[in-house]
């Protein structure tokens, strides 16, 4: 019975976010299958170059060569192509080192929050460890160490994002471990890994959901940022960072280089990052 | 008529007393020695993985460094030289006791000591990131502010949406579209470097911005704050964002407390109940928050620098991991870790002092 | 003639149900008028909408609040804000969260003073100390530049009382100003009220869920149930004779001081239900 007036901007706002969430989960799905079916979609060869294409503009300006809807780098390499094929990388990487830092990260932080003890100390100790390191400058660090691939970008999210899990969880899984049914599922005589499996795993499920969505956002971050340092993958490979990169240099000459990627880089991180939003209003009872 | 009231004659007025200034200035001590203790801790920590890490690194620097020709002997005498043909724990050890001297070694590629390039470099880092944090607080605060003052109405809608959105994207693609943004589109900043190099600059500390202030030069300072805007603000955004929501969700909190409905009646307005009665309570809870969120600012400006050509210390860091620069990259990362541990003990440190007014209310 | 005048005031939860039904009630100059009734029977309601602190969830339907002649709904909200912080003041309920525990104490009790009557520092800060030991309160001057953390509840609670009286309002809402202290701290500060207003000559609306409380200080009361005045009587003829049900029933209810071993008698459920009954006849009339 709330007629117009007493529904106030922020519930309107709220009832948005049921779209937001939508748009979100619509462009990821949109990128895999882009991902999934490159080869077939992409309208040129990604590595293809040629040198006499050089800069073409995107389709709608004065010059542009047909073909080449969102225009050419300075090596004649078609953008709309490089991008399709970007996501392969960018998917890959959001998929594995997301998944893989979420199991190590939540094992951890659950063993430190619900065994507590001398495990805690470690943990707690070595997660106040990373924290003192600058991530990107480990990240950095990490790849020159393990030498450039998809391989070593993966091992240096997981080795350096798995705190972000540990964190979270570790202070969930102390909360849960304090509440009644913890002490009754003890009284009634289970063992330690059985009540920390059988009863605070399911309870700290939705927080490692909600965590696992934001980190593959920032793993694609991750992989544009050590692309953009030209330590990613190697440098023909196509991927978004790397060509945000050459675009950067050549900004005043050929913009349209640096925009579309810039763009499908932003609107996936946002709908990563809306989608583990979304979520976490879904999973709160006290948001809902 | 107040028969009742006459029984109890003792008129007994008492108070609490406040916490003596030695108990607060205990407990000061206390948490400064727990804290310095963990913070020694974590910074070995850091020590000895930055150590070891990087001298996994496949390549010999030394290699690296010399004209293609070289002969292992040549090879050799260089290693010597930078004492990277001892074992690993006794290069440890050395490093170690170096470094508790103030020395931090020497760099590979420039030859001149750590500390020199490092300190050299530190106050154009913490010129951005200090700017980054007013400029953060700046518009948080404002956005918490308007959000409160508007609550429940499209504004603070809007306000929310704007929090969400710059608190989803990084300051990497932040910085990206702001240089396609005003430094291409609608070309007023700067998108690369610290000063405009032909430039001649009177200065005898590294600190540019705050020492054209003190000498009146405002052409300089104009110049330079033209070159760091963009990077700082591409740093802030995210701060920002995490200022705004904080501090608001704490305003409205504050905005239902007795006190304030009390100052509504003595016929006080809404901005400035918000701002004199709700501001400073509703500010405390979102300060050690941001403390640590102050820390991640400042590990972004590594990339930040990167991307906007700007003569830091994170900048200096990625040349350095590229050309195996050990020394300096063992350096700059330490002193990083130090600033991080610095401020979280510091941010401890305010929020202890300041709190035991709120303690007993 | 009549300082608060309320005509058929009557608040509703937005979009939801009534929480006042066409209250009236009077407040001459100088005079204590006792607002009883159970709790969430909308006492504190009737006081916030005379200081114009309702919250933002209940709207008001209808209805005049007349404060010297001047309806205050009618008033600009700027207008009718001073108005209301010249002329009316609030002892709160609970003195710990009614300080800013940010600000000392002086400036909490000589800001309007300042802000709104355009006083001088120095005189308001006279007044405030002047008002402190007026309120019993020893050391002044140390008072004045403590925080609230530092004080006791009882000490707070006459430091808001200073407050209230500080700028000479001619009407005072008391919100069950006893309620939230110690038993031993309450018999002080209502006996405090009492003399204060007696001196001063303020009239006051004292919210209380204590008929025994209204016997000693009120002249007047209105019993109130369901945001409905039930009955509204001179002090005196109420506990010779209250005229409800429901009031005669409440007042049986309450401990006598006189004879406190002589137990309570809980309100039967026929009167509750004779006066829900009139309530819903209310609702249906007025719908
Ligand atoms: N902020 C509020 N929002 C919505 N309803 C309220 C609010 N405050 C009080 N109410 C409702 O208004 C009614 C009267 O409350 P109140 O005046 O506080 O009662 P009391 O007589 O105990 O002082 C109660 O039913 C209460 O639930
Ligand atoms: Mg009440």
């Amino acid at each position: 019975m709330l007629d117009a007036k007493g529904m106030d901007g922020r519930s309107l706002i709220r009832r948005r976010a049921g779209l937001r969430l939508w748009l979100s989960a619509g462009w990821l799905t949109l990128l895999c299958l882009a991902a999934l079916f490159a080869p077939w979609i992409a309208p040129k060869d990604p590595l293809a170059q040629d040198l006499f294409l050089g800069r073409m503009p995107p389709f709608w300006m004065a010059g542009s060569e047909p073909g080449y809807w969102l225009g050419t780098d300075s090596l004649g390499r078609d953008v709309l192509s490089r991008i399709i094929h970007g996501a392969r990388v960018a998917l890959t990487v959001a998929l594995v080192a997301g998944v893989i830092t979420c199991l190590i990260g939540a094992t951890l932080g659950l063993l430190a929050g619900f065994l507590r003890g001398w495990v805690d100390m470690v943990i707690s100790r070595l997660i106040d460890i990373w924290m003192a390191f600058p991530p990107v400058l480990f990240s950095i660090l990490l790849i020159a160490v393990l030498g450039p691939g998809l391989i070593s970008i993966i091992i240096a999210i997981v080795v350096i994002d798995w705190t972000r899990f540990a964190r979270v969880v570790r202070a969930e899984a102390m909360a849960q471990g304090a509440m009644d049914y913890v002490a009754s599922a003890r009284v009634a005589g289970r063992g330690r890994i059985g009540i920390m499996l059988r009863e605070i795993l399911p309870n700290v499920l939705p927080t490692i959901c909600v965590l696992l969505t934001l980190e593959m956002g920032i793993a694609v971050i991750v992989e544009a940022i050590l692309s953009f340092v030209n330590l990613s993958i190697s440098t023909d490979d196509p991927t978004w960072g790397g060509m945000i990169s050459e675009g950067r240099t050549a900004i005043h000459q050929a913009w349209w280089v640096l925009v579309f990627p810039l763009i499908t880089l932003f609107l996936t991180v946002l709908s990563f990052s809306q989608l583990g939003e979304g979520l976490k209003d879904r999973f709160d009872p006290v948001l809902r | 008529m107040y028969e009742y009231l006459d029984q109890d004659e003792d008129r007994q007025v008492h108070a609490d007393g406040p916490p003596s200034a030695e108990a607060t200035g205990r407990a000061v001590i206390r948490l400064l020695a727990t804290r310095l203790l963990t913070t020694l801790v974590t910074l070995a920590g850091v020590a000895v993985i930055v150590f070891f890490v990087i001298r996994v690194v496949p390549g010999n620097p030394i290699a690296m460094m010399l004209p293609p020709g070289a002969t292992d002997e040549d090879i050799a005498r260089l290693s010597a030289l930078y004492g990277l043909d001892k074992p690993m724990v006794t290069q440890f050890g050395i490093w170690v006791a170096g470094v508790l001297q103030g020395d931090f070694g020497t760099s590979i590629t420039t030859r001149q000591p750590v500390l020199d390039l490092v300190l050299g470099r530190l106050p154009a880092t913490l010129e951005l990131a200090i700017m980054a944090l007013v400029l953060a607080v700046i518009l948080g605060g404002t956005a918490a502010l308007i959000g409160t003052r508007f609550r429940g109405g499209r504004r603070e809608g809007a306000i929310d949406v704007a929090n969400g959105m710059a608190l989803s994207v990084p300051d990497f693609l932040w910085g990206l579209v702001l240089i396609l943004l005003f430094g291409v589109l609608w070309p007023i900043f700067h998108i690369s470097g610290r000063v405009t190099p032909s430039l001649d600059l009177p200065f005898t500390t590294d600190f540019y911005l705050f020492e054209s202030l003190l000498r009146l030069r405002f052409d300089l300072w104009a110049d330079i704050v033209a070159h760091m805007f963009m990077p700082a603000l591409a740093l802030a955004i995210p701060l920002a964002a995490i200022i705004g929501q904080l501090l608001k969700q704490s305003l409205k909190e504050t905005m239902n407390l007795d006190y304030v409905t009390l100052a509504r009646t003595k016929g006080y307005g809404e901005t400035r109940v918000i701002l004199r009665e709700a501001l400073r309570n509703a500010a405390l809870p979102t300060l050690t928050l941001v403390g640590v969120q102050f820390t991640f600012l400042i590990g972004g400006t590594v990339i930040i620098e990167r991307l906007f050509s700007y003569e830091g210390l994170g900048n200096m860091a990625i040349d350095a991991v590229i050309n195996r620069d050990l020394p300096l990259i063992q350096g700059i990362v330490l002193l990083f870790a130090l600033i991080f541990t610095g401020v979280n003990l510091i941010v401890d440190l305010l929020y202890a002092v300041l709190n035991p007014r709120l303690r007993h209310a | 003639m009549t300082y608060l005048s309320i005509r058929d005031l009557s608040v509703r939860l937005k979009g939801g149900p009534s929480l006042l039904r066409r209250v009236s009630l009077d407040v001459e100059p100088g005079e204590v008028r006792g607002l009883v009734g159970e709790s969430g029977a909308g006492k504190s309601m009737i006081g916030k909408a005379v200081l114009g602190i309702l919250p933002p969830s209940v709207e008001i339907t209808g209805g005049q609040i007349l404060l010297d002649g001047t309806d205050l709904l009618t008033l600009p909200p700027k207008d009718r804000r001073r108005r209301i912080g010249a002329s009316c003041a609030l002892i709160p309920q609970d003195p710990l969260t009614a300080l800013n525990p940010s600000h000392r104490i002086g400036p909490q009790i000589t800001d309007r003073l300042v802000d709104i009557l355009g006083w001088t520092r120095a005189d308001a800060e006279a007044r405030a100390k002047a008002l402190l030991a007026e309120v019993q309160i020893p050391d002044p001057d140390r008072v004045l530049r403590a925080y609230p953390h530092e004080l006791s509840g009882g000490m707070r609670q006459r430091i808001l009382i200073a407050s209230a009286f500080a700028a000479e309002p001619k009407l005072i809402v008391a919100d069950e100003p006893t309620t939230a202290l110690d038993v031993t701290v309450q018999k002080q500060i209502l006996k405090l009220i009492a003399g204060m207003q007696a001196r001063h000559g303020t009239a006051l609306l004292f919210v209380t869920h204590d008929l025994g409380v209204v016997s000693k200080v009120c002249q007047y009361l209105s019993v109130l149930y369901a945001g409905m005045v039930v009955e509204d009587a001179t002090v005196v003829d109420f506990f010779a004779a209250p005229r409800h049900a429901y009031s005669a029933a409440l007042l049986a209810a309450t401990p006598k001081y006189t004879d406190p071993a002589a137990g309570l008698n809980p309100v039967p459920d026929a009167v509750i239900d004779a006066v829900r009954a009139e309530v819903a006849a209310f609702d249906r009339g007025s719908a």
